[in-house]
């Protein structure tokens, strides 16, 4: 990033070096001054800092310091579980989806020689129609936002007679709208690969599936890790939608304590802290992966093709509420 | 079935409302994504800071945290965002004037998230760019501003297009999430208010208002995919 926005200006000069430190120093002191009047200053009037209000948080001598994050922590645990529940899941539906799709599509290519015309057709036509529902449905649960899917899940199902913990609703409601995005990704991820691994694969006598599940998939994988890890942040920010079904996770921790404590910007700014760090070591780690990856290749020797990822990450950043949240 | 046809003026409200949600938001958004994009390639680096740090912080904080933020800080610092009642454009977009702030709120929230994303897409397409184009504007003496404005910008504007689509969309759908904060009659407080309060079945429902989001969302991703496919060949 550096060493590319470097490109745009010449190294400094004597001269340039000193319109660059006095531009700092006013940015900096207006940012200050801008920050201590307009932040600051109308905080501190409403004893926003006062540790009546921060106390419960910060100092582990009040009383309700240890009741405070013994439910924050469970606000966390439940925040986890339903991550993690919601990443396997879709990871599993959206590895299924994405070879069903990559199947369906090269059966749809298909004449089906050597079976009785009327089964041949009607494979074709099997075949040509389930392309299209899958297509549908991700198309669908792609445009679809992360919340409604959510709030569909826990309002529709119960209406058919079945009824689960809120834990439930939000992982499948995640999971339909994350296994679709990755779905994609891998699609996309096979798609970009270079037909000649499909086409030695086959030379050496494996069938499409096993092509794809030997061939295709591990180096989708490979490619497409980054937005993988991705798409785990936006999962993560996601979960924070479980307060929409009143599933005890952070925020709706946090919403009790504010109930109690009446500290809603406190409460709020721990929440953020706590999100900002993991998401945050998340996403340095997908790019520290993407550049592990890539210097891989290079001494591999092999040409450096380029996948879609950059789009495909942004898309994924963006995806979910917490996304661009998709 | 019936709730589609006798419903369908509350349906066609939320799909309005929705969609002046999202076009006054894509307006902000771009408008600050791009002054962050600025700040963020700008020499002096307290500024790249900000934008550094902005970025981190409202791209890893859930959408549902920055509501919360507007909802409970703004009012903290003593605004109710009575600077958005802007007097030409709260005439056309009627929910900007309410007395009601929880619209505004919404707004200035989603606008500040999806910023952050917009400043991402921006710089990606800046990167995009090849190194040497800004070198040999540089050793033909172009200044840095220079160098963006002719050089620079106009070649990452093709880059930028698809990621900066998809962050739209992504608006889109993050824009559902302001019916759950108070802001009345958008889409999905329809959904609640029909299937919850009204009592209606929930199958109707659940297809109107997810053909109302559909029609925002599906077509402009088949027009990216369109724009993505013709630049691959292109390139």
């Amino acid at each position: 990033m550096s060493q590319q926005t470097s490109v745009l200006y010449d190294v400094p000069g004597p001269r340039q070096r000193r319109i660059t430190l006095i531009s700092s120093i006013v940015a900096t002191v207006v940012l200050i001054v801008g920050a201590y009047f307009l932040v600051y200053r109308p905080l501190d009037e409403k004893g926003q800092f006062s540790m009546e209000l921060w106390g419960p948080l910060v100092d582990p001598a009040n009383e309700n310091f240890t009741l405070v994050w013994e439910r924050i922590g469970l606000g966390l645990k439940n925040t986890l579980t339903a991550a993690a529940l919601a990443i396997v899941a879709s990871l599993v539906v959206g590895t299924l989806l994405a070879v069903l799709r990559i199947q369906l599509k090269s059966f749809t290519g298909r004449r089906f020689t050597g079976l009785a015309a009327p089964v041949a057709y009607l494979l074709r036509g099997l075949s040509l129609l389930l392309s299209a529902i899958t297509r549908v449905c991700v198309e669908v649960f792609r445009g679809l936002p992360v919340v409604i899917t959510i709030f569909f899940v826990a309002r529709g199902f119960p209406e058919f007679g079945i009824s689960f913990d809120t834990l439930w609703y939000l992982v499948i409601g995640l999971t339909i709208y994350n296994s679709v995005v990755i779905a994609e990704i891998l699609r996309s991820g096979m798609e970009g690969l270079p037909g000649g691994q499909r086409e030695a694969a086959a030379a050496i006598g494996l069938s499409p599936l096993q092509a794809t599940r030997m061939i295709l998939l591990p180096q989708s994988f490979r490619i497409m890790l980054p937005a993988l890890i991705s798409q785990l942040v936006v999962v993560l920010k996601d979960t924070s939608l479980g307060f929409i079904i009143s599933y005890e996770e952070t925020l709706n921790i946090g919403k009790q304590i504010i109930g109690v404590l009446g500290n809603p910007i406190q409460v709020y700014v721990v929440i953020a802290v706590l999100f900002i760090v993991v998401n945050y070591s998340l996403s340095k780690l997908a790019q520290y992966v993407q550049r592990r990856l890539s210097q891989g290749r290079k001494t591999a020797g092999t040409p450096a093709q380029q996948p879609p990822a950059a789009a495909l990450i942004s898309q994924a950043e963006g995806g979910g509420a917490g996304g661009a949240g998709t | 079935m019936n709730v589609l046809i006798d419903k369908f003026d509350v349906f066609a409200g939320g799909f309005w409302l929705t969609l002046q949600l999202c076009l006054l938001a894509a307006i902000g958004a771009l408008l600050l994504g791009a002054l962050l994009a600025v700040l963020r390639i700008s020499p002096v680096p307290p500024l790249r800071a900000v934008g550094t740090g902005y970025v981190n912080v409202f791209r890893n904080m859930p959408l549902t945290v920055v509501m919360f933020f507007a909802a409970f800080g703004l009012p903290a610092l003593g605004s109710n965002a009575d600077f958005l009642r802007i007097p030409v454009i709260d005439s056309l977009f009627t929910r900007l004037g309410t007395d009601l702030p929880y619209f505004r709120f919404a707004l200035i929230a989603l606008v500040l998230y999806t910023a952050a994303f917009v400043c991402e897409a921006l710089r990606s397409g800046v990167n995009a760019v090849p190194a040497g184009q800004a070198e040999a504007a540089r050793s033909l003496g172009l200044t840095f501003g220079q160098n963006l404005r002719y050089v620079v910008l106009p070649q990452s504007w093709k880059a930028s297009v698809v990621p900066l689509g998809s962050v739209i969309i992504a608006m889109i759908k993050n824009s559902a999430l302001a019916g759950f904060f108070g802001v009345v009659g958008d889409l999905s407080a329809t959904a609640d208010q029909l299937t919850g309060a009204e009592g209606y079945a929930f199958v109707p429902v659940a297809i109107g208002i997810s053909i109302g989001y559909l029609i925002m969302t599906v077509p402009l991703g088949a027009l990216l995919d369109r724009i993505e496919k013709r630049q691959a060949v292109a390139r």
